[in-house]
């Protein structure tokens, strides 16, 4: 009975009442339903929220109550006079409301003009006038800073900071994972010990003496101060090794066979087959690199070689707070991010199911 | 992770593109080293950079710290310090009452512990309550599953100072949540002047950002639970409840420790967001641990490394013991 009726719901509501197997509707399938909807809301919404606003004006962002779309006021051209004049809805005192441009204000006063009939000024009190607004992108607000601030520079050293230390990951943990998975050596189990130990480690605990090596290295205020200390990830050791030690021996001892140098046979018969595992820890480090805080806070001081990152907080701690810029930034620095979602989306759950890393 | 002709892959061949050349150089290189030491010697050779790595960043730094944290002076090198033995960690620890931060000679390090026991308590268990109800809701049989996993998922994706800045822009004095207030009526709050509302933030926050990762992780666990066992329950007509709490969760068990141990690791370590959210404010109510080494060693106008250092080696010593924890709830997880 339950079902001819389920099956006898139209449309939407056939869709909402779905549910697995037999029997009647559960609590738990209309509390799903109401739970994903708002899960949808509460995180796409702040999201699409700043999207939103980083296109208003800093008149339209200190607005209160804010309006949902970015507006402008429209303006139009009127005959004998050279600039565009604000458009504004006029309530008259007979009640009826008439579209006027408004020529200057003068007090309380605005001297204003019907567009169609230019000659004829019309003086009306302020609080009788609302501005007419209309959908409007202010792009400025993205266009500005890339010629105002630095914030090409922090641009340019989050790329070069990713690209660079992504490359270096790749290469060293590669051979590490290679020379742990295909050789038996003795000591090959204490050095294992030692990549879990360093798991152990993070960098919140050695902040003081890394900042010392670094120093002792001279390069404080350099970007090789944020690459190089987190080139060898141990996590990045782990999944490539569990992935090389699925390769078939028989393809290395065949190589060998054919006077293969370890080093082709590293880099042209294991390294193609783990391409899946390194596109894996690719994406991983991309995303560790690009969005980095904590230490180029430390390492970083001058503001040329600020990242991204530390750029936007820099601003973002400013007495005058410039937000329309900082929203405008904030959606550059997340863009690349979504855009490596949206295509590696796969690639990335698996791994992290895989790894349970992040 | 099979997949090697789609995008990923491409983009994958182009990323690795500059490595090439590099792997062609160190071609002769290696050839010499393995025609003199031999095949046996290769593996150090490959182990080699990393090693390098590891030591120069992470195991000489670790004995560093210690060494850090038994000297005492504003100077950077080592060499230039005077050795004051376990005085800074005695300074550390000088406190009348340990309930109460007031009472201890460095009471902005205590604060920061409790404040990141509080944050702990409260974002460990919500976390873990939604990423479970989450995991339990999207390993139904929905619509547009990948879909809604990819709405909770995202945020993991975004840098801390991004989320950040997207919340702080929303609780604004001016902003969208305090327009709503108004819209229905009640007062404007001013989230960051208030110390318990700064701390609520901090912990949804901090929430919102790393939730779908945790849901990742659980809704794995879900999907290794075998359907049969659901199939024979539902045979016997037991109730859903029941299944939950009979099938469902002790057989998520193993997993949902995880989850709890590695939040736990993570929350202990909690500065990013909420560092640049509210500054560690109002006064010191959103300091946590990391933040107070931080503020000693680096931003403070007497750099105390010293301090700094002992510091971490207590934080140090809370992860050991965690990071213990969670190696034997993985190996439990896993069968090892």
């Amino acid at each position: 009975m339950a079902d001819a009726t389920a099956q006898s719901r139209p449309g939407v509501l056939a869709m909402l009442t779905a549910r697995r197997g037999r029997g009647k509707l559960h609590w738990t399938d209309v509390f799903s339903y109401i739970y994903l909807g708002l899960g949808v809301l509460l995180m796409f919404g702040p999201v699409i929220w700043l999207a939103l606003s980083s296109f208003k004006t800093p008149a339209g962002l200190v607005e209160f109550p804010p309006t949902l779309l970015p507006l402008g006021q429209i303006s139009v051209p009127v005959e004998g006079y050279d600039d565009p004049l604000l458009l504004f809805s006029v309530t008259t005192e007979t009640g009826e409301t008439r579209e006027l441009a408004q020529i200057r204000r003068i007090g309380i006063v605005r001297q204003m003009v019907d567009p169609a009939a230019p000659d004829e000024r019309i003086d009306v009190p302020i609080d009788a006038a609302e501005p007419i607004r209309e959908f409007d992108m202010a792009w400025e607000n993205y266009t500005d800073p890339l010629q105002r601030f630095d914030f090409t520079r922090y641009l340019w050293n989050s790329v070069v900071v990713t690209v660079v230390a992504t490359a270096i990951t790749l290469l060293i943990n590669s051979m590490a994972a290679y020379g742990l998975a295909i050789y038996d050596f003795r000591g090959r189990n204490g050095i294992m010990l030692l990549v879990i130990g360093t798991l152990m480690i993070p960098i919140t605990v050695i902040l003081v003496p890394v900042y010392l090596v670094v120093t002792q290295m001279g390069l404080v205020n350099s970007l090789w101060a944020v690459i190089l200390p987190g080139a060898a990830t141990p996590t990045g050791v782990f999944l490539l090794r569990q992935y090389m030690l699925t390769i078939p021996r028989d393809l290395i001892e065949a190589a060998r066979m054919d006077k293969a140098s370890e080093w082709a046979i590293y880099w042209k018969v294991v390294m193609p087959l783990a391409m899946p595992a390194l596109a894996v820890l690719a994406i991983f480090s991309v995303m560790w690199r690009w969005n980095d805080f904590l230490w180029p806070l430390i390492v970083l001081n001058r503001s040329e070689v600020y990242t991204l990152q530390v750029g936007l907080n820099a601003f973002q701690g400013e007495l005058n707070v410039q937000w329309h810029y900082i929203l405008a930034m904030t959606v550059v620095t997340l863009i690349p991010v979504v855009v490596v979602f949206a295509f590696l989306q796969r690639f990335i759950t698996t791994g992290i199911a895989a790894s349970g890393m992040k | 992770m099979t997949d090697t002709t789609g995008f990923g892959a491409r983009a994958t061949r182009v990323v690795t593109a500059p490595l090439r050349w590099i792997f062609e150089a160190l071609d002769k290189p290696f050839q010499a080293l393995q025609r003199l030491g031999g095949i046996g010697s290769m593996p150090w050779w490959f182990l080699l950079p990393n090693l390098l790595f590891f030591g120069g960043f992470v195991i000489l730094p670790l004995f560093i710290n210690f060494g850090y944290s038994l000297t005492g002076g504003t100077r950077l090198f080592l060499e230039d310090r005077t050795y004051t033995g376990t005085e800074q960690y005695a300074f550390l620890f000088d406190c009348g009452n340990y309930a109460d931060p007031t009472s201890c000679r460095e009471d902005r390090f205590w604060r920061g512990i409790y404040n990141t026991a509080t944050f702990i308590f409260f974002q460990v268990s919500f976390l873990v309550l939604f990423s479970l109800v989450t995991a339990l809701i999207l390993n139904r049989k929905i619509r547009a599953r990948g879909f809604f996993r990819a709405v909770f998922f995202f945020p993991v994706l975004l840098s801390p100072v991004v989320v950040a800045l997207i919340w702080k822009w929303i609780l604004l004095r001016d902003g969208l949540l305090n327009a709503a207030l108004v819209g229905m009526g009640f007062d404007r709050i001013l989230f960051f002047v208030s110390p318990e509302w700064a701390m609520f933030w901090a912990i949804f926050v901090s929430i919102w950002a790393h939730m779908g990762f945790y849901t990742l992780i659980l809704l794995a666990g879900l999907q290794a639970i075998p359907p049969d066992l659901y199939e024979a329950a539902e045979m016997d007509g037991t109730s859903k409840e029941r299944v939950f709490w009979r099938i469902t969760l002790p057989l998520l068990w193993p997993n949902m420790l995880v989850v709890i141990v590695l939040a736990l690791i993570k929350g202990v370590q909690v500065f990013d967001e909420v560092y640049v959210l509210t500054g560690g404010g109002p006064g010191t109510a959103t300091q946590f641990i990391v933040q107070y080494i931080y503020n000693t060693g680096f931003t403070n106008q007497v750099q105390n490394f010293g301090l700094a250092a002992a510091a971490s080696v207590v934080l140090g010593v809370v992860l050991f013991v965690l990071t213990l924890v969670q190696l034997a709830a993985t190996r439990r997880r896993d069968g090892g």
